[in-house]
């Protein structure tokens, strides 16, 4: 070990070595926990500690927090620490401080006046130290501390660069998290100027801050776009001698360029002015020229450094997407790392690849590197790299080269890492569906991705398939033919029989008449797999079925047959019993008539985008594979389009449960007047005490915690939802000195309600102990949009007096949100596709004083939707969106609060794809900010 | 922006952790624990990025050392590899040929010369000379308040 500069301490050495040698967990344990006493009996101790004892403990405290432990003490003396004048204890109070406390604790308004003394020392070491410690800190009180000092350490002209570089990345770092704290004025131009100072590693700290201002505010700061390119082009043409130390591996300033770089891309275009244009492409070129020749050193340090101003240049020629010249080049250039020795390289020329073959101007250059990239996606030992290529064949495949893509796509699949099968099997499906000029293909592609993939087939995909299969009468005859022949495999994929099932019932008696697929032919075939089938299969086929009787009377006694069975007719699924009863009847009582009326061709699906590509979206918010030649996109389809491809009579009774849904009084009118007021009425009333806490306003945005407490009873909650379900634990607490008798909590929800919610709740003992506590389990399942929420009416006997309390459960609506990642475009895009009147909400009310953004904020992360930043121009406003599952449909719900800081006002817009819903949410929010 | 950046052992023990972004601590232990699986799992010849959440994840293997960094979408990840190098030719400078003993008895020196290079997730200052340099003066500052400080004790000041 080399020797310890500065002051070393002993005693931590000594401690650090007794952990290491520690032969098990627990002996390590033991001893954190020996020193944890001793420190603690230290710090309380009566004798005063010196600066190095306390410096000594507050480290070992340090050590064992970054082994993983907890502390929860030391505090102070750190805080003491940062205010001493010795150079070697202030620098061990900052650093406790900067690792272990968090931004919102009370200590930091104790370190602030520290801070402002060491901001104001001669000595530039001092002041760097405080300028990183707020840094780490990085909070709004440091913000609002700091606001006036750190923009004038910036830029005056005394102060110490090393200084500048420090109070710039600071004043970054605050701007993160308090956008308000950048002076406006004449300070942008100080600001900007910084990119013209002689030191290099202040402009380069500089460009961070000016990256991140620009992205704000680009027209303020358009000033700095002529000063990079300057910038820029003096250090690409400079050698690698003439910048010392900041020339890495004989690439001059390898950090600033790609800052620079970065900048640039801020803007599009990068600038109006010929002259500088002609300047920056002259520097791309030379960018793109040196990646050409021999390199100056072996080291990959070398290579990285100045690939990665490489990369970055290529990146703001794709952003430009205007000179098909740079990116030609830049698509050669790209190509010959394909092939390159470093996995790293290969796989960020994949990556850059992908964003090239989207410009009209590279396209066909990309697609000369087909053959390569195939190889990648089967040759790659990294399946990150392999996922690359599939990516960019993704992203390079057009009508011309669709068939071969897809086919070497479906080939690989085969083989593919399970991790990104899934990925796969949608991207060929939208290939397919996309460049299809001959659906027959189409049709033969999706089978055998079911055939090759059948199990991350998602339901997407095969919905789709019999969407356009339905729409499309030309490859009716075609699919029934290829199904059935499909179908003849002795293992299919239960997919494939769902598919089949549901081709066959519909156009069936297109293949009817060769003898080979004749009607009970078609239904012996079925059938044989009718028994290997789960029951939502069984009962897709059970439809078939009937269709069939409906197309071929000839095979109706065959089929009646199975619907009498005893696994049908009395089968445990209440689903398949229904429909095994309910089709006997129709085909015994309906007249043939009627029959092809009920079992009339599905109609044609509205023409949409397809419901793949939402599923390929969601899966990779931020990172969508593109598959377009840049032009807009229309925004994606709203999530219900897929419930409609379910068999017909399930179609119905969704229709019939929108027209409950509609007829349903507005949700909270004549209910509740928002969830907490009816209870706290009712607690007014039943509760004999006066001081019962009714909570349950609070779980509208969290799921856990304590429900109801007053004197004699404290309930807690516990829950957790996913998709329609719900689990809910409650947990009644005794307070009392004596048993609570007759103890029984009754659920109220209507019957009516519990068509939509339906509420399961298990008994409890009738007797609750002195200071015990008992658990109550709810189940809960949305099987559609409902309002309010259940109502739980809990009795017992207190001292043989009676005692009652209603309280409102936490199942509202929202519990059944599943958050939604989408960027702006997509965002904007669903809210225009929402304006319908009944899709719309809104409600304008008064604040909570005082009003409290991050508080909203926070309350709309725990609702249960997204919360999307970056998303609303306007950066007070918040942007969210969620879907909501019940068992019968999705539906896609968004949000956007707008608070009026002079008016103390918020106005709550709630756009979904159901009036009910809209509604619900809507006064669930209201007046809760 | 770098988002943090975590050094570890091939055992899967951590010796540093730097957060330029408030995580609460149950999240940084979880995302912690995730990478640490992670990139101990794979072999050496793979790809140094990997895409992780909304992140990307860039790592590198020094002697028993991992280095590993979170940086946003947009970041460079090439460059992002030589933000590690240069911190540990940084600590290799310091230290004389560093070994993971000095990163775990001097993890304080660790910690102030990372500050030194990194602000806020960015490059402060990429010249190693310019960085060793501010660390010389910390020192500096150390070892005159120690000998103040023996001076002290033997009743010469």
């Amino acid at each position: 070990m080399a020797p310890v500069r500065g002051d070393g301490m002993r005693g931590l050495a000594v401690f650090i070595s007794d952990i290491r040698n520690c032969k098990s967990k627990e002996a390590e344990v033991k001893r954190i926990n020996k020193e944890l006493a001793n420190i603690r009996s230290k710090f309380k101790g009566d004798k005063t500690l010196d600066g190095y004892q306390k410096k000594k403990y507050v480290c070992k405290l340090l050590f064992i927090f970054l082994l993983g432990h907890d502390i929860d003490f030391g505090h102070m003396e750190a805080v003491n620490l940062l205010s001493s004048n010795k150079y070697s204890e202030k620098q061990i109070g900052y650093l406790f401080i900067s690792v272990l406390v968090n931004t919102n604790s009370d200590l930091i308004r104790l370190i602030i006046q520290s801070i402002k003394n060491d901001l104001q020392s001669r000595n530039p070491v001092h002041v760097n130290l405080a300028l990183q410690c707020i840094a780490n800190i990085g909070s709004r009180d440091m913000a609002e501390s700091f606001s006036n000092e750190i923009p004038k350490l910036l830029v005056s002209g005394d102060t110490m660069d090393v200084v500048k570089q420090s109070a710039a990345l600071c004043l970054l770092r605050l701007f993160r998290s308090s956008p308000d704290i950048i002076p406006g004025g004449e300070w942008t131009s100080r600001i900007i100027h910084l990119l013209n100072d002689q030191h290099m590693g202040v402009v380069t700290a500089a460009t961070s801050l000016i990256d991140a201002l620009v992205k704000r505010n680009p027209e303020e700061y358009k000033g700095c776009v002529n000063l990079a390119v300057s910038r820029l082009s003096r250090i690409v043409t400079a050698s690698y001698t003439d910048l010392q130390d900041y020339t890495y591996y004989f690439v001059p300033a390898p950090w600033l360029s790609v800052k620079l770089l970065r900048l640039l891309q801020n803007y599009n275009p990068v600038t109006e002015e010929p002259g500088v244009r002609a300047r920056l492409n002259e520097t791309l070129e030379t960018i793109l020229n040196k990646a050409q020749e021999p390199p100056k050193s072996k080291k990959v340090q070398h290579s990285n450094a100045k690939n990665a101003v490489l990369f970055e240049a290529i990146n703001l020629i794709i952003h430009s997407d205007s000179e098909p010249n740079l990116l030609v080049r830049a698509c050669n250039q790209l190509g010959q790392f394909l092939s390159n020795r470093e996995t790293n390289l290969r796989y960020l020329a994949l990556e850059s690849m992908c964003h090239l073959a989207t410009s009209e101007f590279s396209h066909e250059e990309v697609k000369k590197h087909q053959e390569v990239v195939i190889l990648s996606m089967k040759m790659e030992k990294d399946v990150s790299v392999r996922q690359m290529a599939v990516d960019l064949l993704y992203a390079m495949c057009d009508r011309g080269n669709a068939e071969e893509i897809v086919q070497e796509m479906l080939n690989y699949l085969e083989t593919a890492d399970y991790s990104i099968r899934e990925e796969m099997v949608l991207k060929v499906a939208i290939l397919a569906e996309k460049y299809a000029t001959d659906y027959t293909w189409y049709v033969d592609v999706i089978l055998n991705l079911i055939r090759i993939a059948g199990d991350y087939v998602s339901e997407e995909v095969w919905y789709r398939v019999i969407q356009i299969v339905i729409n499309r009468e030309e490859v009716q005859g075609y699919a029934a033919k290829t199904v059935f022949e499909a179908l003849q495999a002795p293992a299919c994929h239960e997919n494939m029989v769902k598919v089949g099932g549901y081709i066959l019932g519909e156009f069936g008696n297109l293949i009817a008449g060769d003898s080979r697929s004749a009607p009970l032919v078609q239904f012996k075939l079925l059938h044989s797999k009718y028994h290997l089938c789960s029951p939502m299969t069984r009962a897709l086929l059970l439809s078939t079925y009937i269709k069939f009787i409906n197309l071929f009377p000839e095979i109706r006694t065959n089929i009646q047959e199975v619907f009498r069975q005893h696994s049908n007719l009395r089968s445990a699924d209440a689903e398949l019993q229904q429909r095994a009863s309910e089709y006997l009847q129709l085909s015994i009582v309906a007249s043939t008539d009627v029959l092809a009326t009920v079992l009339e061709e599905m109609p044609s699906f509205p023409e949409r985008e397809s419901s793949i590509l939402a599923v390929l979206k969601k899966k990779k918010p931020g990172r969508v594979p593109e598959n377009e030649i840049r032009e807009s996109k229309s925004p994606a389809p709203n999530t219900m389009a897929q419930n409609n491809v379910i068999v017909n009579h399930k179609v119905n009774s969704n229709a019939n449960a929108d027209l409950l849904g509609l007829s349903t009084p507005p949700a909270g009118l004549n209910n509740t007047g928002g969830s907490g007021t009816l209870i706290d009425v009712l607690g007014d009333i039943y509760g004999n005490n006066n001081a019962a806490t009714y909570n349950t306003k609070k779980f509208l945005f969290k799921n856990n915690g304590v429900l109801f407490e007053n004197e004699m009873l404290q309930i807690g909650v516990k829950s957790e939802f996913r998709q329609n379900l719900g689990r809910l634990g409650l947990f009644y607490g005794n307070k009392t000195q004596i048993p609570l008798t007759n103890f029984m909590p009754v659920l109220q929800w209507s019957a009516e309600d519990a068509l939509k919610l339906n509420v399961q709740v298990k008994p409890v003992d009738p007797t609750l102990e002195a200071g015990a506590q008992i658990q109550q389990l709810l189940t809960a399942e949305c099987i559609e949009d409902y309002a309010d929420a259940p109502t739980i009416e809990v009795n017992f006997r207190y001292n043989n007096v009676p005692q009652k309390f209603s309280i409102k459960l936490p199942l509202t609506l929202n519990k059944f949100f599943e958050p939604t990642e989408m960027n702006g475009e997509s965002f904007f895009a669903r809210w225009k596709n929402l304006g319908g009147e009944q899709q719309r909400a809104q409600k304008v009310f008064k604040a909570q004083q005082p009003l409290d953004l991050p508080g909203a904020r926070n309350k709309l992360m725990g609702f249960g939707m997204q919360l999307l930043d970056n998303v609303d121009p306007n950066p007070d406003n918040m942007v969210c969106a969620g879907i909501i599952h019940t068992q019968t449909q999705q539906v896609g719900c968004l949000l956007r609060l707008e608070p009026n800081k002079q008016a103390q006002m918020f106005r709550l817009t709630i756009r979904a794809s159901k009036e009910t819903v809209t509604r619900e949410i809507c006064d669930l929010l209201s007046d809760q900010f | 922006m770098m988002l943090f950046m975590l050094l570890f052992s091939r055992q899967g023990k951590l010796r540093l952790q730097k957060w330029y972004m408030a995580y609460p601590d149950k999240v940084k232990k979880k995302i912690t624990r995730e990478l640490v699986t992670t990139i101990l799992a794979r072999k050496p010849k793979m790809c140094s990025f990997l895409e992780w959440k909304d992140c990307k994840i860039v790592y590198k293997r020094y002697a028993s050392l991992y280095f590993c960094c979170a940086i946003e979408q947009n970041d460079n990840e090439l460059l992002t590899l030589e933000i590690i190098h240069r911190y540990v030719e940084l600590l290799d400078k310091y230290f004389g040929s560093v070994c993971e003993l000095d990163i775990i008895f001097n993890f304080e020196k660790a910690y102030f010369i990372l500050d030194e290079l990194l602000i806020g997730g960015e490059i402060q200052e990429t010249s190693k000379k310019n960085v060793l340099k501010a660390i010389a003066s910390q020192d500096l500052l150390q070892e005159d308040e120690a000998v103040e400080g023996t001076l002290r004790d033997i009743g010469l000041l």
